[in-house]
């Protein structure tokens, strides 16, 4: 599965320091293998979010985090609520690691743009081009960049996450290309880059 | 230039002779976790969709029945049902079935599942309590573990190390809880957002195990990757007769390179908590001395480990809990537990008039046995307090020591415990 690279729709907005409780209350996680579930009680614990939330979202809409987006709990079951309410992707001034990761491997869009998080209000219309990294607020006439992320993070999410990245390996293994089981892979380290920002 | 302890790890997994922070790398992993509500999806990730039959090696993970188990109710149960049946599948070596393993965080260390100079990473956010065990060890997501489990191995960024640095002792009633509250109370739920907390110095020396853990463990509510200790003789008499494996100790080099220190001097630490609704919203004792609560929960990977039962059950022995307030006590594990009883102290507990209750993670993420409705107070000796975290969204949580835990029980408003009893207790 990859992603649409132009993604279009109205911004809903988020203070800093959401955390995972807020995006995903804990009880729902005996849904975790249900998205459509997940997504109809994305943002339930945002005090004042009083359920019903995910029922406002048109399919492509974005979402616009302050600082440290998604702190708390490991639960992938985070971005994966919010992609289940139908948000296309997260900009956020900055984003807690295990967020940030979980989304990268999930091949789910975000960007990172103190700028954009900054000037963005609720209902301005946006458009992301994510090749670019670009954000565009048609309603307020400005441009965002967001911050570029390394390559293999980029590869990771335009292939569509971490699954077919293992696939791919898994493969290589069976065709004996290094061996099995991995204890010992092939140094690949210099070929990730390296990132000055950003989290994982 | 030389290396971090942090970084050491790094570079040995990546079989590299130096990272530097930033590097990504594709690291070996020494040991991997998840519990019931990580194993479920990261098993089926891993075989319907990455395509792998085996774990890469069923001796290297664990897998612990801990979060909504003893199954809390329907749903629940069919993800224990899928949690053990991986398990079995998978001929994981160390499968933790309710009733005989306990909380993930717990468990792991004292069965001696995470040592010196290892990289574990663990599908729950708190992994990072292992740290205190001089390894690196981080919380990852299931796709994560779903990578980990089919290849024995992961990416990661190398992080920027911060250096804390603790100077002289912890005063009395003052603990290993105290300490990182007034830590991150310093430094905010993002002050060390995706880099590694290495804690340092003379205050670490006085320091039990338990104590230690409860620092590594909150190191993700201050947003770091993980936190980190150095090897010593308190290390290395907590894993005599546990270790389930040979390791190597590393220690940072002399000259290596942190982004920030920050000093403290730990006597002047003062009992802390943390105010509703956010781990750094802290205060000494004294600003929030009688408040009044309903509630009070002695649990979680944080802080209910055997030292802190004790604490807890000295104050109470003797005294009842105060007219309306509910007392919840949750060791976390049934280690803990078997201790607890052979001590004497699940008796002080059922006599104070708590509710003792098996071990699990329970109401410290708002599962079960202690979930907190609209408008209720608690105390709780866990590690979050942000929004809904231990139930309804307008509910208020503070986090304290195990002792504050104790003394307010007794009084039903946030207590200094030297208000209660005479003097600190030796554990």
């Amino acid at each position: 599965m990859t992603t649409a690279t132009v993604l279009r729709g109205r911004a809903w907005k988020f203070g800093d320091n959401v955390d995972t409780d807020q995006v995903i209350p804990a009880k729902y996680a005996i849904y975790s293998l249900d998205e459509r579930k997940l997504g109809e009680h994305a943002m339930e614990g945002v005090p004042g979010n009083d359920g019903g939330w995910s029922q406002k979202i048109a399919p492509g809409d974005i979402m616009v985090a302050g600082s440290n987006f998604g702190c708390g709990s490991s639960r992938e079951i985070a971005p994966i609520a919010i992609r289940g309410a139908g948000v296309s992707c997260v900009i956020a001034d900055s984003f807690a690691r295990i967020f940030f990761r979980n989304s990268i491997n999930l091949g789910y869009p975000i960007l990172q743009s103190p700028q954009a998080a900054e000037a963005i209000e609720e209902g301005d219309e946006l458009e992301v081009d994510l090749e670019e990294g670009v954000i565009r607020n048609f309603t307020r006439g400005d441009e965002y960049q967001a911050e570029p992320f390394p390559q293999f993070m980029t590869d990771l999410m335009r292939m569509g996450g971490l699954v077919p990245w293992v696939r791919r390996r898994l493969e290589e293994q069976r065709a004996g290309a290094y061996p099995a089981p991995p204890r010992h892979p092939e140094p690949q380290a210099d070929k990730l880059g390296r990132a000055e920002g950003g989290g994982g | 230039m030389g290396m971090t302890m942090t970084e050491k790890i790094l570079a040995r997994a990546s079989d590299r002779d130096q990272v530097r922070p930033g590097d990504l790398v594709l690291a070996k992993v020494d040991f991997a976790m998840g519990h019931d509500l990580t194993i479920p999806p990261a098993g089926k990730i891993m075989r319907e969709q990455m395509g792998a039959e085996h774990v890469w090696d069923p001796e290297r993970v664990a897998v612990v029945q801990d979060h909504f188990q003893p199954a809390k109710d329907i749903a629940s149960a069919a993800l224990g049902r899928m949690t053990r049946e991986f398990a079995r599948d998978m001929g994981i070596k160390w499968y933790f079935e309710v009733g005989q393993g306990g909380i993930c965080h717990t468990v792991l260390p004292e069965r001696g599942l995470v040592l010196p100079g290892e990289l574990v990473v663990g599908a729950d956010s708190h992994s990072c309590t292992y740290g205190a065990l001089n390894n690196f060890a981080t919380g990852i997501g299931s796709t994560d573990l779903a990578c980990v489990m089919a290849l024995g191995e992961l990416w990661f960024r190398v992080p920027e190390t911060l250096k804390f640095v603790y100077h002289n002792r912890l005063g009395d009633w003052v603990e290993g809880k105290d300490l990182i509250l007034h830590v991150i109370g310093t430094i905010g739920v993002d002050g060390a957002r995706s880099k590694a907390m290495e804690h340092t110095g003379e205050a670490l020396k006085h320091m039990d195990m338990e104590a230690r853990l409860t620092m590594t463990n909150m190191a993700i509510e201050a947003g770091a990757k993980n936190g980190i200790m150095a090897h010593d003789n308190v290390t290395e008499a907590y894993l005599r007769g546990r270790a389930t494996r040979p390791y190597s100790p590393v220690q940072s080099d002399q000259d290596a390179a942190y982004e920030r220190a920050f000093e403290f001097d730990a006597e002047a630490v003062p009992i802390t908590l943390a105010k509703p609704m956010s781990p750094d919203n802290t205060a000494p004792i004294d600003e929030v001395a009688g408040t009044r609560l309903d509630q009070v929960f002695i649990g979680s990977c944080t802080n209910s480990r055997i030292t802190d039962l004790r604490k807890a059950a000295k104050i109470l022995d003797g005294r009842r809990v105060a007219h309306g307030l509910h007392l919840i006590v949750k060791p976390s594990s049934h280690e803990v537990a078997r201790l607890a009883e052979r001590e004497g102290l699940i008796r002080v507990f059922l006599y104070a008039g708590g509710a003792w209750t098996t071990a699990t993670c329970g109401a410290c993420l708002g599962g079960h046995q202690g979930v907190l409705g609209e408008g209720e107070v608690c105390l709780s000796t866990t590690n979050r307090n942000f929004p809904g975290r231990m139930g309804d969204p307008k509910a208020l949580v503070y986090l304290a020591n195990p002792a504050v835990a104790a003394a307010s029980a007794i009084t039903g408003e946030i207590t200094h415990p030297g208000d209660v009893v005479r003097a600190p207790v030796a554990v």
